[in-house]
């Protein structure tokens, strides 16, 4: 299925199963004026990873929050291990946090601030001994339990961070942007730690991120937000090839946006049309997402529905080349390609153009920048 | 002149200014801080250790410094509960007013510690706003140490506030709200996590506040009523020894007092630093 679902038709198709681990319904959000979260309606996958996936102010983190019981939600319903929690307090939740900057207690050491949750609740001395050293020993950190947050790296004090929350043994575990303030390297060695953990672990869990490819490397399920509305919830597959919204192709992996007239189930532009506008009537505007990689180029016409374009730039990335195209209709492209395809061509070649699997919609107000469009 | 005896001479003057600005920096520190403090110690040893215990086994004397340590700790302890708490509203609530009451917390600097003593006696004076109220009660507050205490409150109030705000707004609210995750109540996550966070800043802000209380003379001269030996603070009894020509006791007195400032100060030096390191962890 390649044609388009509006995100209203979706949230409605969305049945929510109260007794799921995580579940929403309809949240609403306002601050002031401005609406962060609009009917956000979702379930979590029982012992996955959901990810919360959307831009700066796509309204991901409020939603999280409101789950943690930290903003109250203005309307709607929040569900828990089966039970409505819309209203009780953070404390009542039992969940687990993790935020972007750590919030270790700066004052503590590394087993105060695991003990805290279990400390708080009264545990015996001994209990959470004996937990704070399963914990240690499960993030790894055993021999740092003495240090202070100021002492450890950023990737240690996310380890740590997320020890104490999982002491208290949370039904579930929130992660708001977990690797946001940490370096490229350090994110991806982390990334791939919490994956291996979360497999042994277990446990119902949202990661709110901005970073597409963490969050399809990640979640078992993903919730695409943009302004505070939910545009597509799916496997990472099903969101990458199949979306549901022009945002969600262009901010989901990288695509091209052209715009053309839909004409016969088609989308006519330059001297070229393209499948898949079955579903848009005739003479109206269209816009079609084409991933990077399935532009195809050659130097001859090999059939299809080809038009041509003029190269302007071609960066080799060693085994592939990011080739940016003009049109002759004046659109510019990205095309990625394998370097064993592109043989002879170059700076100002003449080629042919092939567009495969563009994915059409009618023209929206909410397309991502071209800048995220392009990269 | 060849470049070399250019870089030479402007090398020189740089010399000759930076050692002007330092001198003048001396000087100017020298004469008004250190002569005088010199000075008083010197004044009260000529007059031998005899004078010193003479001094305070005055009754006068002793009941002046029972009554300023009342008034520093009352006050300490006023200043630094509700200082934390304004300075929480200030740094964690973003209400309507919230720049005016800002600017009223300073008010006190601003504002001359004589006319804040009118003030008070305007209020609790005869035919003051409140003066009925505690007339009913048999409460004596103008003329009395109420009175003296409610002044030095209100000329204090600024420190703690001035200095745990901004230490608050520094740390944010990730920590309490992490505790707060983590089943902790809201006071558990404020005496475990946030005090703990401001505790140098507190110090600082109260060290700042005793200090000032230790010192203060304009307001309570005006509200004290000046009965000798009763509502006399070391302040008050240093002014009257003065005029009564008791020279040798006031410089004891005062020399006590600043010793206690010193102290304070040597802690308030301890403090900042600390506080600093609060803020840029």
């Amino acid at each position: 299925m390649t044609t388009t679902t509006l995100s209203h038709d979706i949230k409605s198709a969305v049945g929510v199963e109260q007794s799921a681990m995580i579940a929403v319904k309809d949240l609403n959000k306002f601050f002031g004026k401005f609406h962060a979260a609009k009917d956000v309606t979702f379930e979590a996958v029982e012992g996955k990873i959901t990810a919360l996936l959307g831009p700066s102010g796509s309204g991901k983190s409020t939603v999280l929050r409101m789950i943690a019981g930290l903003e109250r939600a203005d309307s709607g319903h929040i569900y828990l291990d089966g039970q409505e929690q819309t209203r009780t307090s953070v404390q009542d939740r039992r969940v687990g946090m993790v935020f972007q900057h750590y919030a270790l207690f700066r004052h503590m050491n590394v087993r105060q601030n695991i003990a805290f949750g279990l400390s708080v609740r009264k545990q015996s001395k001994r209990e959470q001994q004996k937990r704070v050293d399963e914990l240690l020993e499960l993030v790894q950190l055993s021999p740092y339990g003495g240090r202070y947050p100021e002492q450890l790296s950023g990737g240690q004090r996310q380890r740590v961070a997320l020890a104490r929350a999982l002491a208290p043994r949370p039904k579930v575990l929130l992660l708001d942007e977990p690797f946001g303030a940490l370096d490229a390297r350090v994110r991806q060695d982390l990334r791939k730690w919490l994956d291996e953990l979360h497999r042994e672990l277990g446990v119902t869990s949202i990661l709110v991120t901005h970073d597409q490819e963490e969050a399809l490397e990640l979640a078992h399920q993903v919730v695409v937000m943009h302004e505070g509305d939910v545009q597509q919830v799916g496997t990472p597959d099903t969101v990458y090839n199949q979306p549901a919204t022009p945002f969600v192709a262009g901010f989901v992996g990288s695509a091209n946006v052209i715009n053309g007239l839909v004409i016969g189930g088609h989308v006519q532009f330059g001297e070229q049309m393209l499948d898949g506008a079955g579903h848009l009537s005739d003479g109206s505007a269209a816009t079609a997402y084409v991933r990077p990689h399935d532009v195809k180029l050659s130097l001859s016409p090999n059939g299809g529905s080809n038009s041509q374009g003029t190269v302007r730039r071609i960066a080799d990335l060693g085994w592939a080349s990011k080739v940016s195209l003009e049109l002759n209709d004046g659109q510019k492209l990205v095309a990625h390609s394998p370097n064993d395809q592109i043989r002879g061509i170059g700076d100002g070649s003449t080629v042919y153009v092939d567009l495969r699997d563009a994915k059409v919609f009618a023209p929206q107000g909410n397309q991502p920048s071209d800048e995220l469009a392009q990269t | 002149m060849s470049a070399g005896q250019i870089v030479l001479q402007r090398g020189l003057r740089r010399r000759v200014v930076r050692g002007l600005l330092l001198s003048l920096a001396l000087i100017y520190v020298g004469i008004l801080l250190v002569a005088p403090t010199v000075g008083i110690l010197w004044t009260v040893l000529q007059d031998g250790t005899q004078m010193i215990f003479d001094t305070f086994a005055l009754q006068d004397v002793q009941n002046a410094f029972r009554l300023t340590a009342t008034i520093t700790v009352i006050t300490v302890v006023v200043t630094a509960f509700f200082g934390v708490i304004t300075a929480w509203v200030l740094a964690r609530d973003n209400f309507p007013g919230r720049s005016i009451l800002n600017a009223f917390v300073d008010l006190p600097m601003a504002v001359s510690p004589v006319i804040v003593g009118l003030m008070a006696v305007l209020l609790f004076g005869r035919g003051g706003w409140f003066e009925p109220f505690f007339a009913a009660q048999g409460i004596q507050i103008i003329f009395a140490v109420p009175s003296m205490v409610i002044v030095t409150i209100f000329i204090s109030i600024p420190f703690v506030i001035r200095e745990v705000t901004p230490v608050l707004q520094e740390i944010g609210t990730d920590e309490e709200e992490a505790a707060k995750t983590l089943g902790a109540s809201s006071l558990q996550s404020f005496f475990r996590v946030t005090l703990p966070n401001i505790k140098w800043a507190l110090c600082y802000g109260i060290a700042l506040s005793a200090a000032r209380a230790l010192g203060e003379i304009g307001a309570v001269l005006i509200v004290s009523g000046s009965l000798q030996g009763m509502n006399e603070s070391a302040t008050l009894w240093i002014l009257r020894a003065i005029e009564e020509r008791q020279d040798s006791q006031a410089y004891v007195v005062a020399l006590t007092l600043a010793a206690v400032s010193i102290l304070l100060l040597v802690s308030i030096e301890f403090f900042k630093h600390r506080r600093i390191k609060e803020i840029s962890r």
